[in-house]
């Protein structure tokens, strides 16, 4: 363990990097029009918090840290589940997943 | 009494069970079970009244019959005694306890309430009974039943409750009971009228109460009736001042109840509910609550003379006024609506010579003869097919022979004729009234000639109705069934026989409550004066109905060449003095204009309208700007998320303070 996270990198480059993934994925949710890339860039935030979540917990030597990260995957797995198919289903009615011309409820 | 209980609860509570039952569930059930819930109900708590009262009454105070003579003051005037002091409390809980204000949700039976509660609850019953077959093929069957129970309820607690408050909310709700029945037939306009006129009219008498509740409030710290006399009686110096406004304050709230001058206006209006419902509530109880109200604070009127002899003059005035009103009625109700005015103007007059007693026995008296000329009325009006009108009536003694006899029975009685009830208690007021110096005299001529014209007019209808030839012959009038009958005939009974208790007796019995009564025997004048006065009032009567006799019997075009003779006359009278017309004019325009104007245009319009205006104005200008940031693109809002929470984040983690330091701006927070 400590060898992995050795007192040569600083917390902060983590956290840092963390940021920049996070502030990647906000970017690419915000700017991008394919609904998958959307739905990828959202992923890429969830990791960006589980890095920071772990960084933390080999920090403060706390394990729940850790679980949670645990938690945050198995939410990011159901919703990417969930998620294709929801966008199997809109490609199938759509034709279409650009995110700007799928602005109604109803399917 | 210690220990035993008298279940007072029960005589409201058995109405107000009936009234949630038929009220909520009426429409669905069968008519016989809603005419079971109904009728048992009024005789449920007529029951608990003879029990609560009666028995229990009599048992602890074997006494209570046997008139004793005290002397007061070594006065000429010597007072009939008082019965033992008698006053039973039940109390059920606290309603209002703030600060030095303790008001409790308690009952009191004692002579008084007793006799209101036999008078309510067995009438009741009996007018209960006959709504049975006047209203059988009504739509609104079972909701005028819970009506008529809903007003008991109230009726009775107006009656038991042990202070003014409690009493305030039986007052308000006959008040109610009575707008929902006057106006029971909703569909005609002038009933629906009628109701609100009662109600309004009713809450300008209100007003006068609440008032003086306030006042005793403020100078009896108590509401309760009990410790309002204790504290009277403890200081003699409670005259005049604050205790004639308070008395005068009340007076305004009985005016309005029991219909006297100048709130009577209402009352012949009521006439447009059901005729049970005029015999029940515009007749024989709750007409009466002002008369019950005013002997109830009797304490308080005793202490202010200028009080009292308001009261007398108001009742003096009102008795004559509505008499004369009521000697060119044509409709049958109407007339018995400004009798009823003139009956209670008599309970008011006693009230004003101090003779509550006699009030409550003519009170009394005048349920039982008054309900049955109300409801033998509306049995001449079921069998006339709904009409109303005198002038089509007439020959109806043979075809409508019980209703013709016990209605003669109710009429004797109203005139004043020995031996029938009203005689007795009619006379004792008048008697009462006699004594009481220069005014008193003036007020008993006043009450004689009002005699007089009752007499008239009251053998007017019955010559009217029932003799002659009918001026209606494709009308087949058929008497009416017995369960309109059997309460005539019972009341009748009660009409010829309720007078013979006889005043010395009521009086005693009542005495503890109200005051002593002046006995005959040794009053000025004596037996003798008694006598003489009796017999100037039956001879008065007999002279008024020789005259309707000689009016509508004997030369039936008479009474249309007196009113050709005096137009003027005959005008202001069937116009009832133009009353209705003056209040429109100086009260109730003035007050329309004031409210379609002032309250409609400027406030109303203007004012709240334009400030409405103006934040209408002020929220459409401002969505108008903020609807551009709903453009219904999710990505906008997720980069106002962002951007939110960047913004969030910049504000926890940068140091402002060092950063404005730094730049040479020192925040002081609070002091610090």
């Amino acid at each position: 363990m400590s060898s992995l996270f050795s007192q040569d990198v600083p917390l902060s480059w983590y956290l840092l990097l963390s940021a920049v993934l996070f502030a990647l994925g906000v970017l690419g949710f915000l700017i991008k029009r394919n609904l998958i890339t959307v739905f990828m860039s959202i992923e890429l935030m969830l990791n960006a918090v589980n890095l920071s979540f772990v960084t933390f917990a080999h920090q403060w030597h706390a394990v729940k840290g850790q679980i949670f990260v645990f938690f945050v995957m198995m939410v990011a797995a159901a919703e990417a589940a969930v998620g294709l198919a929801i966008i199997i289903a809109v490609f199938r009615a759509r034709a279409t997943l650009a995110v700007d011309r799928i602005d109604l409820m109803k399917l | 009494m210690n220990g035993s209980n008298f279940y007072l609860w029960f005589i409201p509570a058995l109405p107000l069970a009936g009234f949630v039952l038929n009220g909520l569930l009426g429409r669905r059930l069968p008519k016989a079970l809603v005419t079971a819930i109904a009728l048992l109900a009024p005789l449920g708590s007529f029951l608990a009244v003879l029990n609560a009262g009666f028995l229990e009454f009599l048992h602890t105070n074997p006494q209570i019959m046997i008139p004793l003579t005290i002397h007061l003051n070594g006065h000429d005037v010597l007072l009939r005694p008082a019965a033992n002091p008698y006053s039973y409390v039940e109390t059920f809980g606290t309603w209002i306890n703030v600060g030095t204000l303790h008001i409790d949700f308690s009952f009191v039976l004692d002579q008084l309430s007793l006799i209101m509660l036999l008078v309510i609850t067995g009438v009741g019953f009996l007018i209960h009974i006959y709504s049975v077959g006047y209203m059988a093929h009504d739509k609104g069957y079972a909701r005028y039943f819970s009506y008529l129970n809903l007003f008991l309820f109230f009726m009775t607690v107006l009656v038991l409750a042990g202070n003014a408050l409690l009493m305030f909310v039986g007052w308000e709700g006959v008040g109610l009971a009575s707008y929902l029945l006057i106006g029971f037939w909703f569909n005609k306009p002038s009933a629906a009228e009628a109701g609100k006129k009662a109600f309004i009219v009713n809450r300008i008498g209100d007003v006068g109460f609440l008032i003086a509740m306030f006042y005793l409030l403020l100078n009896f710290g108590t509401l309760t009736f009990s410790e309002i006399a204790t504290k009277l009686g403890q200081d003699p110096g409670w005259t005049g001042g604050v205790v004639t406004v308070i008395c005068l304050c009340l007076l305004l709230g009985a005016t309005g109840k029991s219909a006297q001058l100048p709130l009577y206006i209402w009352l012949p209006d009521a006439m447009e509910g059901p005729t049970p419902v005029s015999a029940l509530i515009h007749a024989a109880t709750m007409v009466t609550a002002g008369v019950y109200m005013i002997a109830r604070n009797h304490v308080l009127f005793d202490h202010s003379p200028f009080a009292l002899n308001t009261v007398a003059i108001i009742g003096a005035a009102t008795a004559l006024f509505a008499a004369t009103i009521a000697l060119v009625q044509t409709d049958i109700k109407r007339v018995l609506a400004y009798s009823t005015i003139s009956q209670l103007g008599y309970m008011f007059l006693g009230c004003g010579v101090a003779a509550y007693s006699a009030a409550v026995f003519h009170l009394m008296t005048h349920a039982f003869f008054k309900a049955l000329l109300f409801l033998a009325a509306g049995s001449v009006i079921h069998a006339m097919g709904d009409e109303q009108d005198m002038r089509k009536m007439g020959g109806l003694r043979k075809k409508l022979p019980v209703t013709f006899w016990t209605m003669t029975a109710g009429v004797i009685a109203i005139a004043g004729i020995y031996p029938f009830a009203g005689f007795f208690s009619k006379d004792a007021i008048l008697y009462s009234a006699f004594q009481q110096g220069s005014l008193g005299k003036a007020l008993w001529f006043v009450g004689l000639l009002t005699a007089l014209l009752t007499s008239f007019y009251m053998f007017r209808l019955w010559y009217l109705t029932f003799f002659g030839e009918s001026r209606s012959p494709e009308v087949h009038p058929h008497e009416s069934p017995w369960s309109m009958l059997g309460p005539l005939v019972i009341l009748a009974l009660l009409s010829i026989t309720g007078g013979w208790i006889g005043m010395d007796r009521f009086g005693s019995f009542l005495g503890s409550v109200t005051g002593g009564t002046i006995d005959p025997a040794t009053a000025a004048g004596g037996k003798t004066l008694d006598l003489a006065l009796s017999g100037v009032a039956v001879a008065v009567a007999l002279i008024g109905w020789y005259i309707a006799y000689a009016f509508y019997s004997q030369k039936p075009q008479r009474p249309a060449e007196l009113a050709a003779a005096l137009p003027s006359g005959y005008k202001l009278l069937s116009n009832k003095y133009y009353v209705d017309e003056f209040y429109g004019a100086t009260v109730v325009k003035p007050l329309l204009a004031f409210s379609t104007y002032f309250l409609g245009w400027v406030v109303d319009k203007a004012i709240l309208g334009g400030l409405a205006w103006l934040l209408g104005g002020i929220s459409l200008f401002s969505g108008a700007l903020l609807q551009r940031w709903q453009s219904g693109n999710i990505r906008s809002y997720a980069a106002w998320l962002a951007a939110g929470a960047a913004a969030l984040l910049l504000f926890v983690v940068v140091p402002w303070s060092f950063v404005l330091s730094r730049l040479g701006i020192h925040l002081n927070w609070a002091g610090r």
